[in-house]
């Protein structure tokens, strides 16, 4: 008895930290309708700058909470900064250059969080004067955690007096609702919208700052952050203070108990408690259906224009050249190569659901990676012929856009973002954390091609013919009936239904199929390295995929391959920098701010712009 | 100003021209409003009264044209900035933050004292809609149509302006709501409030307005009196549903 009450003390006590983190991003997102990636990295911030702050003065109880509070203030700032230099550029910019935008400042972040407070895992003191333990029926509960059971309520009490008792609140649950009325009723957005977003960022970095004493920060925190806020804000419901407290407590217990029952797979537990409520309230425990509407879009899209007779000679052009490539006799280049054509199946498979399909995945790693450790597993637990333990990976994958693409295409817009975000963590989670099985961070080796695939030269022939005859299928589909349809559910999902396509279904069939063609990448990808690593199903890979997309151009077929290869080419060159992450970061701000129709998108602009010109 | 005998119009419009996408909306629309005075726009459906006003409050971007308000250039401006200068906008969507108070809406509309327009408090708007008064704590959202048309007015004029644009006020309210709605526009009359509206429905107009302009595929066709509009059948027939 005594047991279980400490364990659902120490689920109220991370409970609070959570609810602060997930307590900002949504009231960010209800004024600024923008989903800040970067949260964690505040979060991040707030621990690491509170750590610096008590472990270098002697505060003393109160100093403690000063310095916490100060930690706070000074993220706050820090998202001022943010707001001011790179959102305010980007609030008419589309949700996925928002999201994009956001997961650069990430980037930036974790690599100054590097070089300021290098690569350990900084655990702080104890709070002075709560650092011992209470006796509660018999079981030893620390002070520390009851002081963090009281702070999140007096958070959420303190938010509620905010929003209800100030002009300040009652301005922004007004924005929440309609900023351009507010707009039109004297109010200064660009004041409004910078005060939230200190507001929100402060409270990350309170929850940051007042993690410290219970559990070390590290460089992995803002992702494994916020990925659990968007868990704890899609089942609490977007623009819900206190649904996001119900969820964070609720998330949080689950954890407590589930580490009794199944130690290694928590997160499975999370997964299916979310699922259940969002087949049950797709809006989350308190949220607004309107939240997750799809809002009024940009323009419709110009169609895809067929190959004309110029570009289908470019494309058979680049495939001779392709097949050219062993001639030259250069082993590294095949190597390179390899990884440009399987990055190529992975960025238009993700293209494939969201261009034509308006779907916006931030978690199409997770395919790739089902792919990648579906093959090796295969081969190594089970002994399977290379042949099929491709054919696994790809069903692996396609099971898990199955399961997840159901929920997924509940959703659109940034909800269905976050969720493809989340549920590619968890399952980086459970390989990360089922060692026993997937190897854990030590990942599988010894997955190598069958015998006859075994050369360079063959190896790197089946990998093009592959990747090419998937690539065209899919490109075919786009101009058959299911890739209308997919377009129809996009540009205007009610007329669609209208005419009889079952949007939600068709939108489902082809989240499934990019998780294959995703998954064949993966397989492959893993008997070319002839190993997998957790990273490979990382947001980090996720992101990649969208980058190659978005340097490619979204609104183009053949951007996909062209970012792919662009992208492949580049970081190979700066992977090799120390600060590599940060120039990533700040290449995405760019691309995002300066040049957001992507490459071939601008060399289309150019060629079109030229034969107007007399 | 006052040298030259006349005053200068409160505001004028002149050649605004507007875009949504490719499709030409407003094609130089061009109008004046003199202080006090009670002005309408009449137009059918689709003719471009609610662009016209939303491009004066900023809330639409004219491509082309100039507005002038008070002496200020005010065309492309943010909608709080034209607010400030004075300009209360009443959609005709009502836009009501349904999920705040009838209190908290009208605290989100408040702005300082203006000098040279009425000030209005909270009481005074509850003297004005005696309904309202009853509400004070009743949420946006659980207020019937025709209240909430009368919140919409309170709400913006808490912004103490010197002239408000109504949206076609009179939209979708039962006959004896209607007949307030007319009330409530001669008493701001009566303290001083310039008017512009937005009509389809003349009986209304005829009621409230001094003048009117007639709008019709983003032009202005007609422009005079009440008197003479209801003298000119053929203006009436030409452009107006009857
Ligand atoms: N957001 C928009 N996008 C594209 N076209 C629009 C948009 N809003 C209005 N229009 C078009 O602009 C034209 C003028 O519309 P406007 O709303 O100004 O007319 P109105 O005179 O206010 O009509 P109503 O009496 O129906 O309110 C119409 O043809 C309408 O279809
Ligand atoms: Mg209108």
């Amino acid at each position: 008895m005594g047991f279980y009450f400490t364990q659902f003390l120490t689920g109220l006590a991370s409970a609070s930290s959570l609810f602060l983190v997930a307590a900002g991003l949504s009231i960010i997102f209800g004024v600024t309708r923008i989903v800040n990636l970067a949260h964690g990295s505040f979060y991040m911030l707030g621990a690491y700058i509170a750590y610096s702050i008590v472990t270098s003065i002697d505060v003393g109880p109160v100093g403690f909470w000063l310095a916490v509070l100060a930690a706070a203030v000074a993220v706050g700032l820090i998202g001022v900064a943010v707001e001011m230099l790179l959102l305010r550029r980007i609030y008419h910019a589309p949700e996925m250059f928002q999201l994009l935008a956001t997961f650069g400042v990430v980037l930036v972040v974790q690599d100054a969080a590097l070089a300021i407070w290098g690569p350990a895992d900084k655990l702080g003191p104890r709070a002075p004067g709560l650092d011992g333990a209470v006796r509660i029926f018999g079981e030893l509960v620390p002070q520390y955690d009851l002081a963090m059971i009281v702070l999140g309520p007096l958070v959420l009490g303190a938010i509620w007096l905010l929003f209800h008792k100030t002009r300040w609140g009652t301005l922004v649950r007004a924005a929440t609702q309609d900023r351009q009325m507010l707009g039109a009723l004297g109010a200064n957005q660009k004041v409004l919208f910078t005060s939230v977003f200190f507001a929100g960022a402060a409270l990350a970095g309170l929850g940051g700052a007042a993690q410290v004493p219970r559990e070390a920060v590290s460089l992995f925190t803002d992702l494994n952050i916020i990925a659990e806020a968007f868990v704890i804000v899609v089942v609490g419901g977007m623009g819900s203070i206190l649904g996001a407290f119900l969820a964070a407590v609720l998330i949080s217990e689950l954890n407590a108990f589930g580490i009794l029952i199944f130690p290694q797979i928590t997160l499975v537990l999370m997964f299916l408690v979310m699922a259940v409520i969002l087949v049950v309230r797709p809006w989350g425990l308190l949220g607004r259906p309107e939240f997750i509407a799809r809002g009024p879009g940009e323009m419709p899209e110009a169609p895809y224009r067929p190959a004309d007779g110029r570009l289908k000679l470019l494309g058979l052009a680049a495939l001779l050249l392709l097949v050219a490539v062993p001639l030259a006799g250069d082993d590294f280049l095949m190597v390179l190569m390899v990884d440009v054509l399987l990055l190529a199946l992975f960025a238009t498979s993700l293209h494939f659901i969201m261009g034509p399909g308006g779907m916006v995945s931030f978690g199409h790693a997770a395919y790739f990676g089902l792919g990648a450790y579906g093959a090796a597993m295969l081969t190594k637990l089970l002994d399977t012929p290379m042949e099929l333990a491709v054919a696994g990976g790809i069903a692996a994958a396609a099971a898990g856009a199955v399961v997840f693409g159901w929920f997924c295409v509940r959703l659109s817009g940034v909800y269905f973002a976050m969720l493809t975000l989340a549920f590619a963590q968890i399952g980086w989670s459970v390989v990360f954390q089922w060692g026993d099985v997937t190897g854990g961070d030590d990942g599988i080796l010894n997955v190598w091609p069958a015998a006859w695939a075994s050369s360079r030269i063959v190896f790197y022939y089946l990998t093009l013919a592959l990747c090419t005859g998937a690539i065209l299928f899919m490109r075919h589909l786009l101009y058959a009936p299911f890739g209308y349809g997919l377009r129809a559910g996009r540009d205007s999902p009610l007329r669609a239904e209208a005419i009889g396509i079952d949007v939600r279904m068709r939108q489902w069939h082809g989240f499934i199929l990019a998780g294959a063609m995703s998954g064949l990448a993966g397989s492959l990808y893993a008997f070319s390295k002839g190993s997998v690593f957790p990273d490979i199903m990382a947001i980090p890979q996720s992101i990649d995929g969208l980058m190659m997309v978005l340097l490619g151009g979204v609104k183009t077929l053949s951007g996909p391959y062209v970012g792919a290869a662009a992208f492949h080419l580049l970081e190979d060159q700066i992977s090799r920098l120390e600060f590599w992450r940060a120039i990533l970061g700040v290449t995405i701000l760019f691309l995002v701010i300066v040049f957001p129709q992507g490459l071939v998108g601008f060399l289309r602009q150019r060629l079109s712009r030229d034969e107007a010109a007399p | 100003m006052a040298e030259t005998g006349t005053d200068p119009p409160l505001l004028s419009v002149e050649g605004l021209h507007s875009y949504y996408g490719r499709a030409h909306i407003l094609s130089g629309v061009s109008l004046s409003v003199a202080r006090g005075e009670v002005v309408v726009l009449l137009g059918r459906n689709g003719a471009g009264k609610t662009t016209t006003l939303k491009c004066i409050m900023g809330l639409v971007r004219p491509a082309e044209g100039r507005i002038r308000f008070q002496d200020e250039d005010i065309a492309g401006a943010a909608p709080y900035a034209v607010c400030r200068a004075g300009l209360a906008y009443v959609p005709e969507d009502r836009r009501i933050f349904t999920e705040l108070t009838v209190m908290e809406n009208l605290e989100v509309g408040r702005q300082k004292p203006r000098a040279g327009a009425p000030e209005w408090t909270p009481d005074r708007l509850f003297a004005l809609f005696p309904n309202l008064a009853e509400m004070r704590n009743r949420l946006g959202g659980r207020m019937s149509g025709g209240e909430q048309q009368m919140l919409t007015i309170a709400r913006s004029l808490m912004g103490n302006p010197s002239a408000i644009l109504l949206d076609e006020p009179s939209e979708g309210l039962a006959p004896v709501i209607v007949e307030q709605m007319a009330q409530t526009v001669r008493e701001l009359k009566a303290e001083g409030l310039t008017v512009i509206l937005s009509e389809q429905n003349l009986h209304f107009a005829n009621h409230v307005s001094d003048r009117a302009y007639i709008i019709e595929k983003g032009q202005i066709r007609y422009e005079g009196t009440m008197a003479a509009l209801a003298a000119d059948e053929d203006v009436r027939a030409a452009y107006l549903t009857v």
